[in-house]
């Protein structure tokens, strides 16, 4: 029996990765979320505006440092994302006038902006695979380890080391600053209100007066500036991929629908509950067992329920669980 | 007259490529944008006439060709003593398992004490299933593990391969279409992304089935079609070719494409043929009434639920006998192929722009944008090398030259933009 160990080896493999990949998920959740509650269609673009908003991230990023600008300890990504929401948004903006709105004033029905959505997919897709091509781009500069597994060891003289790198820690930070500012937006802002009063009910809304044509702006710019974060904050901590954002598009639809779409904190416990459910499920605990059981009782299984690839089955089977149950999902109202 | 201009100008498209570019060419693209029709009715039988919106479609055309590969792939010699009947066993008993779980919430009352009992009894089972399961598959995938480790196939004719993978993907699609069907439109669209997803991710790693990411290879070629090299040894064949005086080895691989286009062909035109007959029947005006409103359908003593489900494991079923054409076509399987742009979402572009609701215009759409998916695999590099002869070489013009690969993504989703805003019906409107 070795508690202390097992713990630390508990936060290493699981805690730790959770809440970094449960940031990153809320943090897309939230973007689908908002769109769903605003302009009311699942947006199956969001993954590839992650893309697009990481690419802006990537080349920003190369540009400052050609400069031999950067940001110290941390990656010089944090200084080129505001120009990297900026770009995003301009583009994102750019595929509601060209696209989105002309359906939306037509009344379309939510499936018919939902096919849109993907014609846009298409399109950013290209967009970003014409920008980058499809390697794997490695732009985390910076420390690499806030807490080095070697520092941790000396320090506390465990035999199980705990490491957090900066990408983790800054994944964390980045999420709870930007989801205090949007919930103090939509609390107490005049704009945050009329987003939230137009998709309680338009109709009310319109006739109190209020815009829709810049709600559903600010939305856009929302959701990509969400999407920009969430993509860069993956992209620091695993690597650039294309492919691995439309991957995404799962566990995020999962995180959004089980929080309940539409509700902002609805997606962010959505996210996290994704988050570590994978975790859990995935992860071998034959190390972390073994420091909790007598020696040599284990075996040498993995002791692993499912393997890492099956992933995306854990947040579908949590999906399908919710939309059985509870088809609005844990904080859903509408 | 419309129709058959639309089908004569995409005929055209494939004469030109054969005339400028290469015959063989030419007949590449129109075998795979047939396969393309055929999963663009499948798709257009679930959208158009029933308006179930899918977006897994990747996942059922997978399962045509793990049809394939269980059907005519070659037997593999000691799998079944290692443990294919163990596998089989354990899969069997997961079945039986969930189906009493199903069995278990329908029965019990209802309750928390319910919801745990299921919980508690689903775990035991799962355990009990990877026990059963993980020796058999290690023992199956030690069996020759360089050349096979699989649990290879019956060796029987591929034709019969290709109900099997309709069935395979009919029976997946009976599972998700009882869960996911009767939620939200875009709900549905969701779960099916997912389903798509895990299909792909088990392909791609459940070795025991179909060798995962090493690639099943040499799968049979379906009955007509013989192989080049026999061709060329045939006393018949040669003797016809010696007529119109032409070299027999790129003769030999025109004559085994154009038996493939032959096959597709009629498999098109039956479908073709039986859909038309679905739709002009009572059935047909009832999906029809269905998709148009459910409510005034229900009302009227119509069973929506059943009836979408009926239609989704038909077009399930129709996309998963074109992913086992595919199989056959290429005669290996690789899962690492099966993109959800390419399968599920090009295929959606199709039948958008074909017409959804009308089965000809789902098949002009298919043989049409599969046309310019795979000629753009060619057309874009020469015409971008054209656009930028006249910049001096550097990184600029090699980085316009890798992009010109990604622009076809870019210009079908402009052109998917296009014809949803200016042409929503399609090319082939529905009746």
């Amino acid at each position: 029996m070795d508690i202390l160990n097992a713990l630390v080896a508990f936060a290493n493999f699981v805690l730790v990765p959770g809440l970094t990949y449960g940031s990153q998920l809320a943090l897309g959740a939230l973007g689908v979320s908002l769109v769903f509650a605003v302009l009311r269609f699942s947006n199956f673009a969001h993954g590839d505006t992650m893309a697009l908003g990481t690419v802006m991230a990537i080349l920003f990023t190369w540009m400052l440092q050609s400069w031999g600008v950067s940001a110290g300890p941390l990656p010089t990504a944090l200084i080129a994302l505001p120009f990297a929401i900026l770009a995003t948004s301009v583009l994102v903006l750019g595929s509601d006038i060209v696209v989105y709105r002309f359906y939306r004033r037509a009344k379309a029905k939510p499936i018919i902006l939902m096919i849109a959505s993907i014609g846009v997919m298409f399109v950013m897709n290209g967009l970003v695979r014409m920008i980058l091509g499809t390697r794997e781009i490695q732009f985390a500069d910076g420390e690499r380890f806030l807490l080095p597994p070697a520092a941790f060891r000396a320090a506390t003289g465990l035999a199980e080391p705990l490491a957090i790198r900066t990408s983790q820690a800054v994944s964390v930070i980045v999420a709870v600053i930007c989801v205090v500012a949007l919930f103090w937006f939509l609390n107490r802002t005049r704009t945050g209100k009329s987003m939230r009063a137009f998709s309680d009910n338009e109709d009310l809304a319109l006739l109190s007066g209020i815009n829709p044509d810049r709600v559903v702006m600010v939305t856009w710019i929302i959701a990509a500036a969400l999407a920009t974060i969430a993509g860069t904050l993956y992209g620091l901590d695993k690597n650039y991929r294309v492919f691995v954002y439309f991957g995404m598009l799962l566990p995020i639809f999962a995180s959004a629908i089980v929080g309940g779409l539409g509700s902002p904190i609805g997606a962010i416990i959505g996210g996290f509950v994704i988050a570590f459910s994978e975790i859990l499920i995935t992860n071998a605990w034959s190390k972390i067992l073994g420091y909790l059981t007598p020696e040599g009782w284990l075996g040498d299984g993995l002791y692993q329920a499912l393997s890492t690839d099956y992933k995306v089955a854990v947040s579908f089977v949590i999906l399908i669980i919710v939309l059985l149950v509870k088809p609005n999902g844990i904080m859903g109202s509408k | 007259m419309r129709n058959t201009l639309l089908f004569a100008g995409v005929a055209t498209l494939f004469l030109l490529t054969g005339f400028f570019q290469s015959w063989n060419l030419a007949l590449n693209i129109l075998n795979l944008a047939l396969i393309s029709a055929v999963m663009a009715i499948g798709v257009n039988i679930q959208w158009g006439w029933a308006g179930l919106f899918s977006a897994g479609i990747v996942g059922f055309v997978a399962l045509g060709g793990v049809g394939v590969a269980l059907v005519s792939g070659n037997p593999v010699a000691g799998a079944w003593e290692a443990g294919t009947p163990e596998i089989l066993s354990a899969l069997v008993f997961g079945a039986i398992a969930i189906v009493l779980a199903v069995w278990m919430q329908k029965k019990l009352p209802k309750g928390s004490t319910r919801t745990l009992a299921t919980i508690a009894f689903l775990l035991v089972c799962f355990f009990i299933y990877r026990a059963l399961l993980d020796p058999a598959v290690m023992a199956v995938e030690a069996n020759d593990s360089s050349k096979a480790g699989h649990i290879g196939g019956l060796g029987f004719n591929s034709l019969w391969a290709w109900p099997v993978g309709a069935a395979l993907a009919g029976a997946v699609a009976w599972v998700i279409g009882k869960v996911a069907l009767g939620l939200r439109e875009d709900y549905l669209a969701i779960a099916t992304l997912g389903i798509g997803e895990i299909i792909i991710a088990a392909l791609r790693n459940e070795d025991w089935l179909a060798r995962g990411v090493k690639n099943l290879i040499d799968l049979p070629r379906p009955w007509p079609v013989p192989y080049e090299l026999e061709l060329q040894r045939n006393p018949d064949f040669t003797d016809w070719i010696g007529l119109v005086n032409a070299d027999p080895v790129p003769a030999s691989a025109i004559a085994v494409k154009l038996l493939y286009a032959g096959l597709f062909a009629i498999i098109v035109l039956v479908l073709l043929w039986l859909c038309e007959r679905a739709l002009n029947s009572p059935w047909g005006r009832m999906t029809r009434a269905i998709r148009d409103n459910e409510i005034s359908a229900a009302a009227m003593g119509k069973n929506v639920k059943y009836r979408h489900l009926q239609i989704f494991i038909l077009g399930s079923a129709v996309v998963g006998l074109a992913g086992a054409m595919m199989t056959s076509l290429d005669g290996q399987l690789t899962p690492s192929s099966y993109a959800p742009l390419r399968f599920t979402f090009l295929i959606w572009v199709m039948v958008i722009v074909g017409g959804s609701g009308n089965n000809k215009g789902a098949i002009l759409g298919g043989i049409l944008i599969g046309w310019l998916y795979l000629a753009a695999e060619s057309f874009g590099p020469m015409i971008m090398g054209w656009l930028t002869s006249v910049l001096p070489a550097g990184p600029v013009k090699t980085q316009l030259a890798e992009s010109a690969a990604h622009m076809r993504l870019l210009m079908l989703g402009v052109i998917l933009l296009l014809v949803l805003r200016f042409a929503p019906r399609g090319l082939i409107p529905e009746k």
